[in-house]
């Protein structure tokens, strides 16, 4: 079975990780790709593509009903969760540290589907990064804005100019061994508390 | 979150020397039952044994049962049967786990969406026989089949879960047959009450808060609660990778003492107001504190407003020894899983039982403590003061030969 052969089913209900994750599958040139993007009548789906890989975010609490079935039905060939196998603790160790969870059927070369799996984790590690870059820029625009707020408390009650304000708080940081924001931080709480 | 209010005083004296870590890795599914190792993470509990618990909430049962497998989690709040066929090496690969110590009694109940509810109650629903639900669903089940509409659909929380088998218990009881009458789907706890709104599923077993959250947002009545199906019936346990128990003994004695005291310390009626409070937390149930509450109270809703129902027994977490782990509990689930052909028909439940189950170990911990432990490790359910409150009028003896 060459690699294009090979049906997938991403389900994954957040779309940037899943587009991420569909980009790489077919640059890796799989195209037999499917997103499932909502997870109600899940059986329904997976019957209609009869996947030879699953590929599910770990969180993803639909993986209980996923499981169930495959024990169940007599519809769809079972999938057996990679882990499973235990050979590959490092692989293991790489999925479950991305969130990657992965099941695939009987009779699947075990080299294609590593190739697989580790790309899924390569491309889940990916969008994880993107995602605390995110979350980092939000962090650096509200310390931002608590700077701002410290300057203007200081420039109010002191009748320091900006740059002054800015000196003093960054002089107080020095001298404590704290970040800017920190020293702004508390400034900001203490003048809360006293107005 | 406040931190040490349980705990007057750090006393270490009572173990058998240092733990060997000092932190622990648990997982839980955000359902009350949860409470003693999250009351134990916040309120000093695990401190005063010399621990720090570090908890992650999990999103499913799979979930947890794959984190623990690969070592991610020293050991997490469980389903006792999960543990069972983790063991045995069904559903997955196979992990020895161990049961030391049990988390609580009782908190399911079975409920429908309020369409079948009417219906259940024109067939004969009385709310003083604990079976009269099965068998007027029996009665729907066969208007149905000769209307030619589709089978009624159940969701259980997980396979090999209390939850399964109790329904399958309730329904065979009013002469149904589980696997061929009704459809029944596996759905993680906090999806059930979304399942049964969009009509995807006509009825549940779950664990507290859910049953209660579905009957308050109007989508579903609780016909049975476990504490009347079978009184005191078994829940989650403690679940702990078997390798980690057996090189970290005195860590995991120090995490029983503080669970169990947590446990106590939790079912006082004087601190559900804070149980409720940290629970509500986003970290952990993230929603309404007072359900959990009125559920810690045992006062259950009923769709009329301001109606409710009182079962004091609804959830134990403390008393009538709910801690502890009786094997005559494991040896039932096993027999579960032959009877539901989930495992090979000539597994030894005994044998099972007396692997996974470690009453032994909880004894040991508790020592030091002043708390009472049985001196048996089996027991008959549905005997003495609560007699057939056993799916009926049963009585259930484990046959075991130490039992």
């Amino acid at each position: 079975m060459s690699d294009s052969k090979i049906n997938i089913a991403v389900i994954d209900e957040d779309p940037v990780r899943a587009a991420i994750l569909m980009d790489g599958l077919a640059e890796a040139g799989h195209v037999n790709v499917v997103h499932i993007d909502n997870v109600d009548n899940l059986l329904k789906k997976i019957f209609a593509i009869d996947p030879d890989v699953i590929l599910i975010d770990l969180e993803n609490p639909s993986r209980d009903t996923l499981e169930q079935m495959f024990q169940v039905s007599r519809e769809v060939r079972r999938p057996t969760a990679v882990f499973v196998d235990e050979t590959d603790r490092a692989m293991t160790d790489a999925a479950i540290d991305a969130g990657v969870s992965a099941y695939i059927v009987d009779g699947l070369k075990k080299e294609r589907v590593n190739q697989i799996v580790d790309l899924t984790i390569s491309r889940f590690n990916a969008f994880n990064r993107l995602q605390n870059e995110l979350t980092e820029a939000k962090t650096a625009l509200s310390e931002r804005k608590i700077i701002e707020r410290a300057k203007g408390i200081l420039m109010r009650s002191r009748g320091m100019s900006e740059e002054e304000a800015y000196a003093a708080l960054r002089k107080t940081a020095m001298n404590e061994k704290k970040r800017i924001v920190d020293i702004a931080n508390s400034l900001v709480t203490a003048d809360r508390i006293a107005s | 979150m406040p931190d040490s209010l349980g705990v007057e005083e750090t006393d270490v004296t009572d173990t058998d020397g240092a733990p060997e870590v000092t932190t622990v890795h648990a997982g839980i599914i955000p359902l009350l039952d949860c409470a003693p190792l999250v009351v134990a993470a916040e309120f000093g509990f695990a401190e005063k044994h010399g621990l720090k618990l570090e908890l992650s909430r999990e999103q499913s049962w799979a979930s947890i049962r794959d984190k623990v497998t690969i070592g991610h989690l020293d050991c997490a709040h469980m389903l006792g049967p999960m543990v069972v066929a983790s063991t045995l090496g069904v559903g997955h690969v196979r992990t020895p786990l161990i049961a030391p110590m049990a988390l609580g009694l009782n908190g399911n109940a079975i409920t429908v969406s309020t369409t079948l509810f009417e219906r259940l109650q024109e067939k004969g629903l009385d709310d003083g026989d604990a079976l009269s639900g099965a068998r007027a669903l029996k009665q729907v089940i066969e208007d149905d089949r000769k209307a030619t509409r589709p089978p009624l659909t159940f969701g259980v929380v997980f396979p090999f879960s209390t939850h399964n088998y109790e329904l399958r218990g309730w329904l065979a009881g009013g002469g149904i047959n589980p696997d061929f009458d009704v459809r029944l789907v596996v759905i993680p706890p906090p999806l059930m009450v979304a399942n049964l709104d969009q009509g995807l599923i006509d009825g549940f077993c779950v664990g507290a808060p859910w049953n209660a959250v579905a009957v308050e947002a109007g989508v579903g009545e609780i016909v049975v609660t476990k504490s009347r199906l079978w009184h005191n019936g078994p829940e989650k346990v403690l679940g702990v990778r078997q390798p980690w128990a057996e090189a970290h003994p005195r860590t995991l004695k120090a995490l029983i003492r503080a669970l169990v005291e947590a446990a106590r310390w939790t079912e006082q009626p004087e601190n559900r107001g804070a149980v409720a409070e940290t629970l509500a937390d986003r970290a952990y149930l993230d929603m309404d504190s007072g359900v959990l509450m009125r559920n810690m109270a045992g006062t259950l809703p009923r769709s009329l407003p301001g109606s409710t129902v009182k079962d004091p027994d609804f959830i134990t977490f403390f008393r009538d020894h709910a801690t502890f782990p009786w094997r005559s509990h494991a040896a039932w689930f096993t027999e579960q899983m032959i009877r539901w052909r989930q495992i090979d028909q000539d597994t030894d439940p005994c044998a099972v039982a007396e692997r996974v189950y470690r009453p032994d170990i909880y004894r040991d911990a508790v020592r030091p403590l002043e708390i009472s432990a049985p001196a048996t490790d089996w027991k008959s359910e549905g005997t003495g003061p609560d007699h057939g409150r056993f799916f009926g009028n049963a009585v259930y003896e484990p046959n075991c030969p130490d039992a």
